[in-house]
């Protein structure tokens, strides 16, 4: 073990970027679908379906977490059926932290990717329709690269932000050690324990050093891409 | 040929546009900002949906809507250079050219990577990045890669516009090398005249949406359309010709135009050279006998066409060259004085050095190469 973190500690650290990590790699395709849809799509329910992807942000975790678990839990109607066919179960599950991770932290990665869509210069694309290329090819070879930047700042984000998600974390998949109890799950129980003051203290140090040096990262990452790009 | 009958309305603006043109050359769009110019060129490489109206290049229909005939852009074989250039940032220089030339894989190549990077002097900027480029540059590099994706028309969006001088004559004279070297139509829009002078073969004169007239360059500079949209200084007639002796040590040629010959202020142009002209209004002087003790070098011999007004203090005499014709603007006191009438027989008096600046060379030899 690290000598620096204790073995429970070490296990929330390595649990919490685990469920960041995946959430993000979850959510990160249909991100860029959803921002996609709001930019470029006109449909009828674009206002609605708008509100629906942003909902998370004006929602009490907690609530989230509930209604997934509603949805998903083995008794619910989409888990009930994921259970019964492929044998997934979600709830209690590190998979599930993720699963609850990605949809708190959708929204902040669609409004991010949605910016950069927007600053696409579409004038480019018309360019390479010029040059023969197809709509899918114009949307790999032009339109995603332009967007880099923002897909990297939306995907930083919210893996900065996934680190650190607990209301629906805890609802959906509890707080059982090594499996979803998290870096903010543990600082929550250090501090309900008696004599958990100084592991509390360790933890929110921890999670603090943990955000600061995920965001300067995200910061750098985002100048070098956008360097390349020529801007 | 390239025949062209397009409609598209756009708020208040309706275009409403037909012509028919030669092909290979160079068709110049000419006309005012506003007058629908990019929108026209906009609707040849399907970009933009017209309301009716057909497109059709060399047999191939492009555009038809009543048989509901649209061609994607992406498979038109149309080459665009736009005003602002529109390199992709994200792509070095040689990323850039490439792009169309492997999307181009099946069709013909008859326009190869190397010859076209050195054709437009373009081969020390390939690792470079578009935002390293200076403006000329990167219109060169537009350039190559429109014509890199195997076009089989070639549209240019006042691609000089957004340069200053010194910058646009990093361009034209590639402009003029294609145009010369590569039998790919263009269509070339611009509202600068000299530029349209230089490059083009057929003139589509457009205004308010409208063409407001259209044929060979020498024939349209002639008309009243052309010269109700020029400044008075720059009506002439446009002349070309080829270059029959040369006077190096002059700086001057001597080119066989109509039935007579006209000795221009232009170097490089050997023997043979095509060679286009342009005889300003301005500059013509006219007599009715052979003159002599003048400084004078060119003294033509010609029939008058007709006179028109042109300001109230000048009218504008067409004199037939045997084949061309040149305007001359000269004073109503002047007129009254020689009594000329349509059918006189009369002497149009050029000075070669007022050429000067006026005359390129046009489908001649290659140009050397830089």
């Amino acid at each position: 073990m690290s000598p620096l973190l204790s073995s429970a500690e070490a296990d929330a650290l390595r649990l919490s970027l685990e469920v960041a990590t995946r959430s993000v790699v979850f959510s990160l395709p249909l991100a860029v679908l959803a921002a996609w849809v709001l930019t470029r799509a006109r449909f009828p329910g674009r206002t609605l379906f708008d509100a629906f992807v942003h909902l998370p942000l004006v929602l009490p975790p907690v609530a989230v977490g509930y209604v997934l678990l509603l949805l998903l839990g083995t008794r619910g109607p989409l888990g009930g059926w994921l259970h019964a066919h492929f044998g997934i179960q979600l709830p209690f599950t590190t998979a599930g932290a993720a699963l609850a991770t990605a949809v708190m932290t959708f929204p902040l990665m669609v409004r991010a990717i949605r910016l950069s869509l927007e600053n696409v210069d579409r004038g480019l694309e018309a360019a390479a329709r010029t040059l023969g290329a197809a709509p899918l090819d114009r949307f790999v070879t032009i339109t995603l690269p332009l967007m880099l930047p923002g897909i990297l700042a939306g995907a930083v984000t919210a893996f900065a932000a996934g680190l650190g998600e607990f209301g629906a974390v805890i609802t959906f998949a509890a707080n059982i050690p090594g499996v979803t109890r998290t870096l903010p799950l543990a600082l929550y129980t250090a501090m309900q324990s008696p004599d958990g003051d100084a592991l509390a203290l360790r933890l929110a140090i921890l999670s603090f050093a943990l955000g600061l040096g995920g965001l300067l990262a995200a910061e750098l990452l985002v100048r070098r891409v956008r360097r390349l790009l020529g801007r | 040929m390239l025949q062209v009958s397009l409609t598209k309305r756009r708020g208040a603006f309706t275009l409403s546009a037909a012509f028919a043109a030669p092909t290979p050359g160079v068709i110049a769009l000419f006309g005012r900002s506003g007058s629908g110019k990019t929108t026209l060129i906009e609707m040849l490489a399907g970009l933009l949906p017209p309301d009716e109206g057909a497109v059709q290049l060399a047999g191939t229909t492009l555009t038809d809507t009543r048989r509901g005939i649209a061609v994607a852009p992406e498979r038109r074989r149309i080459g665009y250079v736009f005003q602002d250039a529109r390199l992709f940032p994200h792509m070095t220089v040689a990323g850039n050219l490439h792009y169309g030339e492997k999307r181009a894989a099946a069709a013909p190549h008859y326009i190869r990577f190397g010859e076209m990077v050195e054709l437009l002097g373009i081969g020390a900027l390939l690792g470079r990045r578009p935002h390293q480029l200076s403006g000329g540059e990167r219109q060169r590099v537009a350039l190559g890669r429109a014509l890199l994706s195997q076009p089989q028309l070639l549209l240019l969006d006042e691609p000089l516009a957004s340069l200053d001088v010194a910058r646009r004559e990093e361009v034209l004279p590639y402009l003029e090398r294609l145009r010369d070297w590569l039998s790919i139509p263009m269509v070339y829009v611009s509202h600068q005249f000299d530029e349209v002078l230089r490059l083009a073969t057929y003139l589509v004169l457009l205004e308010t949406g409208r063409v407001l007239a259209a044929g060979p360059v020498g024939e349209l500079s002639l008309r009243a359309e052309l010269r109700s949209v020029l400044a008075p200084d720059l009506v002439g007639s446009v002349v070309d010709g080829l270059v029959t002796a040369l006077d190096a040590a002059a700086g001057t040629v001597e080119l066989a135009v109509g039935s007579g010959k006209l000795r221009v202020s232009l170097r490089d142009a050997p023997v043979g050279t095509r060679v286009r002209v342009q005889l300003l209004a301005r500059d013509i002087i006219l007599a009715t006998q052979p003159i002599q003790g003048l400084s004078v070098r060119n003294a033509l011999l010609g029939t008058v066409v007709d006179v028109t007004p042109d300001d109230p203090a000048s009218v504008l005499v067409r004199v037939d060259l045997g084949g061309p014709a040149v305007l001359a603007r000269i004073s109503t006191a002047a007129l009254e004085a020689l009594r000329l009438r349509p059918g006189d027989a009369v002497w149009a008096l050029v000075k070669a050095v007022s050429t000067r600046g006026h005359a390129f060379r046009l489908f001649g030899a290659p140009a050397p190469r830089a």
